[in-house]
């Protein structure tokens, strides 16, 4: 049977199971602890800080951290909003994202988090890299001017033998992602919309397929990102 | 596949946990890794192209293209240029008839860059076809191009005897020195191999041997200072099948070079600390994890690790206790500063990149192969050695109340007897420098670019964990430097490379700090920069390891010390500049068609 434990987020105590992480708790209880490269069924790794809470004064990231007994967070705070924000606008500056000509507007979560957080212009200045465009495979399209480098990609995304389809090749500031060509040559179609599907911005674009959905009517159009999961329990017409 | 690449992958069993050494190997073998040596590597480990890519492009040492027949790696930290790194640098390009980054045109010289390569007490100095030149020259340099050049064997275009003590051995031959300029009373001081091990174990058991570690209170070495006693006394309470004892001897951190001495002089005492660390957590084998940098060492330490073995100092049933069995192998990194951080140490060991991991599980939970792990810095190691000999009280009696014992201080810069040092903790920076003949001192850098740079009005602080706590690394800069641009800049430049880029803020924070620092060194800076780079500093805490964390400390820590410099720099008059450059941005395109930039 599994401990149910309890913890405090911003002054409010919540239940939570033992093992979770603080993110699945919150999510749980309505929480909405702002993510990146967290994705479900994904194993994390805390690359984007952007779900940073404090865990008895110290910095910690949620999407990682294990719950336990009588932990006190603060989550939405002003300060810790503040960096987060800086951290979206950093992001933002760090790639090309010209959002009106991206396939993924309207359901980019980098956008929606831009929109969350209010960001009007950067903080930075933009950095304008100059990067690569892989159209060779003949399903996917790879933009990397988008990316983001959170590698949901490269840790969700395996063959039947556990291969990777994309890697990080090398690292700091000259990191990129890579597909592998051998691996993605005979890609299937559900394969390639799981690909574009983990993406959470716009580098990995199944081809052949664009625009069917109308931007003004995609999911962050709807609804700040977020809000899926605040508005858990007032669902229903209660 | 070629037969030599066979022969590599087969020596590790085709183990992908062995990728590291496979590749070590084949770089070694052939001057680099070509793509078909990658995808055959791919193929007999079972994985993707990319997965092998990951890794390879990770290293500093690793290379896709050939480097040259000969191989330059110049060092290039802040005590290296202060030292007159340029005019070396400038001789070698002369000489070689290519820049700094290319292959000569015959393809017999390639020259590189390299971060700190644990030389700072004799720089400029540079790595050679894997051995080490110190106190270079201008003419020197060019004497060794054109040596090369004439197919001269390296180890023959020494300009310098061999080093002292045992840089001279027959296995070693290298020209370094030790400079040892202070011996104390622990780590230092006289050393017999085995006493520990063949006269105490046998009657401690483990858990007096933990016990023991407590009560002397010393705290890790290696820069964090967690007490060693208390990680041992985890890594014994966790479950696993195995357990792994692993030494970091990554000494990565600018300025330092105190572990390079006591691989060099205290290589038996270094091996009796991890075995008998292994005594005590229960782990019966344990890794040195070795910088690339320290390769030149190998020969000697495989030796050395032979004769403890013949000695019964490794191997089974240790000084005569029934069941004590250790053994340890040496994993070498291939230049990477990160992985002197312990997680990413264990990744890199594991053949993968060396990024940090989330913590928690920390290494005493899940470690190496994911069992519970003891890492420790080569000093620490060495200190529990004398410990055990002599006692946690007779250790606890020497440094301060919340700093036990004596410590290591690697000391460069603009000092006349650079070197190693070993001081009980509690002296001020002015005993220190008084100790090392410096004099018109502007600055010291307090435990490398991690740590932070201090002014007059700090130097009656004291060295100890509850003032300045540092790993060691100590560089005093004198009146003559121009700070922000010898050794902030540079600092800045060495995290913004080593960087392993998984964490956002600081793969991308430190460049935007570091560009808007050389708006200001252009003069092109205003008194809102020095506030943006003081409120920038703020997110990097956030980061998930050391390195980030730390990484806006040289800007943060000189504002906050030398605030004088930035605002000297900037203009008072104005409030905004882009910091944007007309003239020079349409520099190219009039040249084309032959006009001069005039903008206003
Ligand atoms: C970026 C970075 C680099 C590090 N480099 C080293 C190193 O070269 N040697 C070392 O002993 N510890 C280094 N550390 C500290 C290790 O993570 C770890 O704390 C240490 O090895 C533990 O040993 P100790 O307790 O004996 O000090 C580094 C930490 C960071 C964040
Ligand atoms: S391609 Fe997409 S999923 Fe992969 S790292 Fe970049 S942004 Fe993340
Ligand atoms: S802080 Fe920097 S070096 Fe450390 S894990 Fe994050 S990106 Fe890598
Ligand atoms: S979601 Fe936790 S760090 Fe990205």
């Amino acid at each position: 049977m599994s401990e149910i434990i309890k913890i405090v987020i911003d002054g409010k105590e919540i239940e939570a199971t033992k093992g979770q992480t603080i993110l699945q708790a919150a999510v749980n209880n309505g929480i909405y602890i702002p993510t990146l490269c967290a994705f479900d069924g994904i194993k994390p790794k805390a690359s984007c800080r952007l779900c940073t809470v404090k865990v008895n004064g110290r910095a910690m990231t949620a999407c990682t951290t294990p719950a336990t007994e009588g932990m006190e967070i603060e989550n939405n705070t002003a300060g810790i909003n503040e960096i987060r924000k800086a951290i979206i606008e950093a992001i933002f500056v760090e790639g090309n994202h010209f959002c009106p000509s991206c396939e993924k507007s309207g359901n980019c979560e980098l956008q929606a988090l831009g929109y969350r957080f209010m960001m009007m212009v950067p903080r930075f200045p933009y950095s304008f890299p100059q990067r690569p465009i892989d159209a060779t495979n003949p399903k996917l399209l790879l933009d990397t001017n988008r990316c983001i480098l959170c590698l949901r990609c490269v840790r969700g995304l395996k063959d039947e033998n556990g291969k990777s389809l994309f890697a990080i090749k090398h690292r700091g500031v000259h990191a990129e992602i890579v597909m592998d060509h051998e691996v993605c040559a005979n890609i299937s179609d559900e394969m390639a919309q799981k690909a574009m599907n983990t993406c959470p911005v716009g580098v990995i674009i199944k081809k052949e397929k664009g625009f069917d959905e109308a931007i003004g009517t995609r999911k962050f159009d709807k609804q700040p990102i977020g809000h899926e999961i605040e508005n858990k329990f007032n669902q229903g017409g209660n | 596949m070629n037969s030599q690449l066979e022969k590599i992958i087969k020596k590790y069993d085709s183990d992908k946990f062995r990728l590291m050494d496979i590749l070590i190997d084949i770089q070694a073998e052939f001057g680099f890794i070509s793509k078909e040596a990658t995808h055959d590597v791919a193929k007999e480990l079972n994985m993707a192209v990319v997965d092998v890519e990951q890794t390879l492009t990770f290293y500093h040492f690793f290379t896709q293209k050939s480097t040259g027949k000969n191989t330059v790696y110049l060092n290039d930290s802040a005590v290296a240029c202060m030292m007159g790194r340029e005019e070396i640098k400038k001789a070698f390009e002369e000489a070689a008839g290519c820049k700094f980054g290319e292959n000569s045109a015959d393809g017999l010289i390639g020259l590189y860059n390299t971060a700190c390569i644990g030389m700072n007490d004799q720089e400029p100095a540079a790595i050679i076809n894997g051995k080490v030149f110190t106190k270079l020259t201008p003419a020197v340099a060019q004497q060794i191009v054109s040596g090369l050049k004439a197919g001269k064997n390296v180890q023959d275009l020494y300009h310098q005897e061999l080093g002292d003590g045992k840089n001279a051995a027959a296995e070693v031959k290298s020209m370094v020195r030790n400079n040892i300029r202070r011996r104390g009373q622990v780590i230092l001081n006289d050393f017999t191999p085995g006493v520990a091990l063949k006269t105490k174990l046998s009657s401690m058991q483990p858990k007096d041997v933990i016990d023991e570690v407590k009560k002397s209170n010393i705290r890790g070495r290696g820069g964090a200072g967690f007490p060693t006693g208390l990680k041992w006394d985890f890594c014994s309470r966790s479950t696993g099948e195995k357990r792994y004892v692993l030494c970091n001897a990554d000494e990565g951190e600018p300025g330092t070079f105190k572990d390079r001495v006591l691989l060099t002089e205290r290589p038996e005492m270094l091996f009796e600390g991890m075995a008998i660390g292994g005594y005590a957590v229960g782990a019966d084998q344990g890794i040195l994890y070795l910088r690339y940098e320290y390769k030149y060492l190998e020969t000697y330490l495989e030796k050395v690790l032979e004769d403890a073995r013949k000695d019964n100092r490794l191997g089974k049933n240790i000084g005569g206790v029934n069941g004590f069995d250790f053994d340890i192998r040496i994993q070498f990194g291939a230049g990477a500063y990160v992985c002197g951080e312990e997680t990413a140490l264990i990744e890199s060991g594991e053949g993968k990149r060396g990024e940090p991991r989330d913590k928690p599980p920390f290494p005493v939970e899940k470690g190496y192969l994911n069992m519970p792990t003891v890492i420790n810095n080569v000093e620490t190691f060495c200190a529990v050695v004398k410990i055990i000999e002599n006692g946690g009280n007779w250790y606890k009696q020497m440094g301060t109340e919340e700093s036990s014992g004596t410590k290591l201080l690697s000391i460069s810069g603009d000092c006349a007897q650079p070197g190693v040092y070993e001081i009980e903790w509690g002296m001020t920076i002015s005993q220190m420098l008084e100790m090392v003949g410096a004099s018109n001192v502007q600055a010291v850098q307090v435990s490398g670019p991690s740590g932070q740079i201090i002014g007059p009005k700090d130097f009656d602080r004291k060295i100890c964990y509850g003032d300045l706590a540092t790993g060691g690394s100590m560089i005093v800069v004198d009146k003559t430097r121009d700070m922000l641009k010898d050794i902030v800049l540079n600092f800045m430049e060495f995290f913004i490379e080593e960087s392993c880029g998984s964490c956002t803020t600081c793969r991308i924070v430190p460049k935007l700090m570091k560009d808007r620092l050389v708006k200001i060194l252009n003069g092109k800076g205003v008194m809102k920069d020095i506030a943006d780079l003081e409120d920038w500093a703020k997110i990097l805490p956030v980061s998930r390891c050391g390195l980030g964390q730390t990484a806006a400390n040289p800007i943060a820590t000189s504002i906050k010390n030398f605030r004088e410099l930035y605002e000297a720099k900037v203009q008072k008059d104005v409030d905004y500049d882009c910091g944007f450059d007309m003239n020079k941005a349409v520099q190219a395109s009039c040249a084309f068609v032959d006009r001069v930039p005039n903008a206003h």
